[in-house]
């Protein structure tokens, strides 16, 4: 292991100075991911500003019916919170269907948005890797790639983003609250994770420094039913080869709003909204449920061993959609 | 009193395991201690053209850097030769850092010492090698066409081919025949304690090692014949083992690299393997395909079988695992060829994987019996009682003990297997399409060929300590053997402690083959038993003793007290005599010599293996619902941790069929998923209620207790039940293993 400094602040000022004015720094959260690729040379911070002792791990009920959780909150404990529960189920199952139990009572919220892909080329690094490095090209490739993504990839990269909370919080709108030299911002959920294209190494907006430290969830759209449907070889313990976040309103046997989401098979987690368009004001039919995934995957590039994440991401969307939609499958 | 035997007695080891006080290998206390860190090569097929370790050696804590350029040469080159032998038994003909030469990926290529283990991982990324290298081999697809018959596989164990009757005429013959390909994906051992070796020489030139190994003799005489070092110099200490799956039966090179290391630095040193480490340096079950064709008459009965596998191995060993052989005698049938074609690739030689060639063999010859049934109309359990055999097909010999016919009979009503719907398809609850399949188990009863040694003292206060080498790898093995002494010496368990794991105690080979149980428990048996003819010949010679006079044979001893058969109340306890005659302890030593291999029986384990599935088939899930495995492992020593074996057996057999599989990346020669977050093995939620029960053989020619042992026979046939229930669910037919998703989704919705 690289020899590194370590130390432990106790507010976000500081916290965030000194990472800002260190750029061979890093904040340490859980560190469940993070300390892994420390330990196999993939980040190589010198410093590392422990931050587990701030103030954000608070989960609290906003006056819209949504939740703002605090960025040090663990996974466990948002899940299992009850305003979580009641007010953002979807937030809750996706969280649960993540990691293992002992991962999730480390991993915070903010670091669990930050988690770098499980592309294992990203993490070997004798390997080409333009997220890693960039310019040394990608060996995933035409490489073992039955894990990595179909949709949202360029000629860069093709790693899968592996977060299923993410992929809830852009089909809820969710919106990550961040604080920098420059003050605090709220991000949009759907503009803080970005796609590959020409800078894979590049993959949110905040600046060095810059700490997340609140996510803010509205609440699913009024009458929806909503659920996060996992699809993967195990059970358990695995990220998803596909995953759908969905909340669905339907009256009178037609779509009056749909939020839809997709994860293990994008570089980010995807909005689904070309489908999300094309059902509402339709019949809530299995037929059109179908049309609708089909139109989602229309743009999916399949890489060697991954096509089949094409079709089951479509079969996917269509059971998460029937178990949601009212009387099921028509 | 009941016997110890057969009992259910809790892990005496499980304690000090939960709670953290056992010590591993990795966690022996040492003052002084230096750390070593492997570095492999990241190329497959190449020469080292550099090395310049300069700025690694000035780098903070290091103590040295190794390479091919200064580490010295070794003694010599021990022979490949599985370490149920007895002797050196080096996992491959080769040894790292002798010459240039690079012949898979991984292979060590440098050893960094430092003080800690942090500053020896840093240095090791400084260390800059330059290799010319050449466009590996390492797939089946790139073999196939140059593969060659071996004269002998398996470390020379085997032949490369076998033959009885006439297979032409036999397939010629036969009114109906089945013939499929299947392909096995390579799987990796994964144990939870990666292998790590801690070396410390002392000022005289003897040297200890602490190492994670299945026998610790092994790593004795291995280390030696590398060293040049006589065995009696080297003393090696094996207590705890975090699992081995065969990753650890033989000795691989780390263990002398650890040795070489520490007397280099003049330090103890302890060298850990990573967990990328472990894919690539002790083994591994290679990528295979077999070629299978049954002929059977109309009424199911098989007349010819004919078997083929083509597998990769090393540039420098004639490895296969022997998937042909339980498939060649599980049946009556008269005419059989089986034959192991090899191609070398890069890559390292395989190893003993799990039912090293029963769980491979034994999938495609139940998922072709299962073919059958369905051809000529026949129940599959039916159809395997119709062509069970009572003698070894192969020989002719009769069977030491079988039980076939009783676990399949067994396993089916504890199943409720009766009155199935055969047509595949036909059940669905919800999105689950419902099937459930079959298959038999059979696994070789492996002897050692040497001596089986332990020893056993008493002391006058009447507790006893029993001693062979063993190694404790999660088996359970302590416990057993306190069992097996308790009954033979006639005292309570609690009377008893068992110790085992290292080298200076009586000489056990290493426990393989599922072996361990048997020649452990012989070796054990037979000294109590000498220690107690020894007292009761003591007690019968003494005057003063109530038994004095008495016919030895007709003195009988329970909870430590002798007494005569025909009048109990004339006796007197171990304790008392001793403490009477002023003797401290008394000890003897039990000498077990295995049976020839030419018995005159055939030996093998039987099972019957039975599980239902559910496929959503849409999503490409397959989700095993329940097993049933019952089994013929001849004496059960503790009937818990024999349990907990076969269990554990039965869900390894899940993860081959449903999880494992190591991908090579054939660009750069190297496996793509060498992690415990992308070689997936089954967890907790993956883990169907599984029923586990034993049917009772009378067996009395394997060794003195009739142990055939239970380590493996629970994982063979599982694939197969699991494939032809996926069968029955879906009307797919899967060859290839693991099952995929990819497979389900693409063929079977």
């Amino acid at each position: 292991m690289r020899p590194i400094s370590y130390s432990r602040v106790a507010d976000v000022g500081t916290a965030v100075g000194t990472v800002t004015a260190d750029p061979a720094s890093a904040f340490l959260a859980g560190g469940t991911t993070q300390v892994d690729l420390l330990r196999i040379y993939v980040e190589q911070p010198r410093r590392l500003v422990d931050i587990n002792d701030l103030p954000l791990r608070d989960i609290e009920e906003l006056p819209n019916r949504g939740l703002r959780i605090g960025a040090l909150a663990r996974m466990n404990e948002v899940a299992e919170h009850p305003s979580v529960i009641d007010r953002s189920p979807l937030v809750s199952q996706a969280l649960l269907l993540g990691a293992s139990p002992q991962l999730r009572n480390m991993a915070s919220i903010g670091g669990n948005l930050l988690q770098r892909t499980r592309c294992t080329y990203f993490r070997d690094v004798s390997t080409a890797c333009n997220k890693r490095t960039p310019g040394t090209g990608c060996a995933a490739m035409d490489g073992v790639n039955r894990g990595h993504a179909v949709l949202g990839t360029s000629d860069q990269c093709i790693a899968t983003h592996p977060s299923d909370l993410a992929v809830a919080l852009v089909a809820l709108d969710a919106d990550v609250i961040a604080e920098g030299q420059r003050g605090r911002r709220s991000i949009p959920v759907h503009e803080f994770f970005l796609p590959p294209e020409d800078t894979p190494d590049i993959e949110h907006p905040l600046d060095h420094g810059e700490l997340i430290v609140d996510v803010e969830v509205p609440p699913a759209p009024d009458g929806s039913t909503s659920l996060y449907l996992k699809v993967r070889d195990r059970e358990s313990y695995e990220f998803a080869l596909a995953s759908v976040a969905v909340a669905l309103r339907v009256e009178g046997g037609m779509v009056v709003e749909v939020r839809l989401a997709l994860g293990g098979v994008a570089t980010v987690p995807w909005r689904a909204r070309r489908a999300e368009r094309m059902l509402t004001g339709q019949p809530a039919t299995t037929e059109n449920f179908a049309a609708a995934a089909r139109e989602e995957l229309a743009p999916a590039v399949a890489r060697g061993m991954n096509g089949f994440k094409i079709e089951l991401a479509c079969r996917t969307i269509v059971r998460a959609l029937e178990t949601v939609a009212p009387d099921g499958a028509r | 009193m009941s016997p110890a035997i057969g009992g259910t007695l809790a892990r005496l080891d499980g304690r000090a395991k939960v709670s953290g006080s056992a010590r591993y290998s990795g966690e022996v206390p040492i003052p002084h201690l230096a750390h070593a860190v492997l570095i492999g090569a990241p190329v497959a097929n190449a020469r080292i053209t550099a090395v310049d370790a300069t700025e690694a050696e000035q780098s903070a804590g290091v103590l040295a850097v190794l390479t091919h350029l200064n580490l010295p040469k070794v003694a010599m080159q021990p022979s490949l030769l599985p370490s149920l032998a007895g002797l050196a038994a080096p996992g491959h003909t080769f040894f790292p850092m002798q010459d240039d030469t690079v012949h898979y990926a991984g292979q060590h290529v440098a050893v960094v010492v430092a003080d800690t283990l942090e500053r020896a991982e840093h240095a090791a990324t400084l260390v800059r090698i330059d290799y010319d290298t050449t466009p590996p081999v390492t797939l089946l697809e790139e073999i196939k066409d140059q593969a060659y018959e071996p004269q002998k596989i398996f470390g020379g164990l085997l032949p490369g081919r076998q033959v009885r009757g006439d297979i032409e005429a036999g397939l010629r013959d036969a009114e109906v025949r089945v013939e499929a390909m299947y392909e096995f994906a390579a799987n990796h051992h994964n144990p939870i304690e990666p292998s790590t070796t801690t070396a410390a020489w002392d000022e005289v030139g003897r040297l200890t090692l602490y190492d994670g190994i299945q026998g610790p003799t092994s790593t004795q005489l291995t280390a030696a014949a590398f060293l040049g070092v006589p065995p009696a110099q080297i003393r090696v200490v094996s207590n705890y083992v975090g699992g081995s799956f065969g990753s650890k039966a033989m000795v691989w090179p780390h263990a002398t690299l650890a040795a070489m290391a520490a007397r280099h630095v003049g330090r103890p040193v302890r060298l850990a393997l990573n967990r990328e480490q472990m894919f690539t340096s002790c083994g591994h079950r290679e990528q295979q395909r077999q070629h299978l064709t049954l002929g059977a008459r109309a009424d199911g009965k098989l007349v010819a079988v004919r078997h083929h596998k083509l597998s990769l191995t090393s540039h420098f060993d004639d490895w296969a695992e022997p998937s042909l052989q339980s498939p060649a005698i599980i049946y009556d049938y008269p005419n059989y060829e089986g034959i192991y074609r090899l191609g070398r690739g890069n890559i390292n030689t395989p190893t003993f994987t799990r039912a090293p060639g029963e769980a491979t063999g034994m999938f495609a010859m139940e998922s072709a019996m299962d073919e059958l049934a369905e051809r000529i109309g026949v129940d599959p359990v039916e159809l395997r009682l119709r062509n069970c055999s009572d003698t070894d097909p192969a020989t002719g010999d009769p069977w030491s003990s079988s039980g076939l016919r009783e676990c399949l009979e067994r396993g089916a009503e504890l199943f409720g297997w009766a009155g199935r719907d055969p047509r595949p398809r036909q059940r669905r609850e919800g999105n689950w399409l419902i099937g459930t399949g079959m298959a038999t188990a059979a696994y070789p009863h492996a002897q050692p060929v040497n001596p089986q040694r332990a020893r056993a003292r008493i002391y006058s206060d009447g507790s006893v300590i029993v001693e062979a080498g063993v190694s404790e790898f999660g088996t359970g093995i302590s416990t057993a053997m306190t069992l097996v002494a308790a009954d033979g010496l006639g005292v309570t368990v609690d009377q008893v402690r068992f110790a085992g794991g290292n080298t200076d105690m009586p000489n056990i080979t290493a426990a393989v083959g599922s072996a361990g149980a048997g020649a452990a428990s012989a070796a054990v048996h037979l000294s109590v038993t000498a220690l107690r003819e020894q007292l009761i010949g003591m007690a019968v010679a003494d005057e003063q003793s109530p038994l004095h006079g008495a016919d030895p044979a007709a003195v009988v001893v329970e909870g430590g007290r002798m007494a005569l058969r025909d009048r109990p109340d004339a006796g007197e306890t171990y304790s008392a005599m001793l403490q009477r005659k002023l003797v401290p302890d008394v000890e003897a030593i039990g000498n077990w010599i295995p049976p020839a291999q030419d018995v005159g029986h055939g030996m093998h384990t039987f099972g019957a293996q039975f599980a239902e599935v559910g496929v959503d088939a849409e999503l490409g899930l397959i989700r095993v619902r329940r097993m049933v495995g019952v089994f013929a492992p001849g004496r059960v020593l503790n009937r818990r941790t024999a349990h907990s074996q076969l269990m554990g057996g039965m869900l390894w057999g899940l993860g081959q069929t449903l999880l494992e599989a190591t991908r090579m990346d054939a660009r750069s020669g190297r496996w793509a998923n060498a992690s415990l977050a992308d070689y997936l093995v089954p967890v907790n939620a993956d883990s169907p209620d599984v029923v586990v029960d034993t049917v009772e053989v009378h067996e009395n020619v394997v060794n003195p207790l009739g142990v055939k042992g239970v380590g493996e026979i629970g994982v063979v046939g599982v694939a197969a039940a699991i494939g032809n229930a996926v069968y029955h669910a879906t009307g797919y037919r899967a060859r290839s293993l693991p099952i995929a998703l990819d497979d389900i989704l693409s063929q079977a919705s």
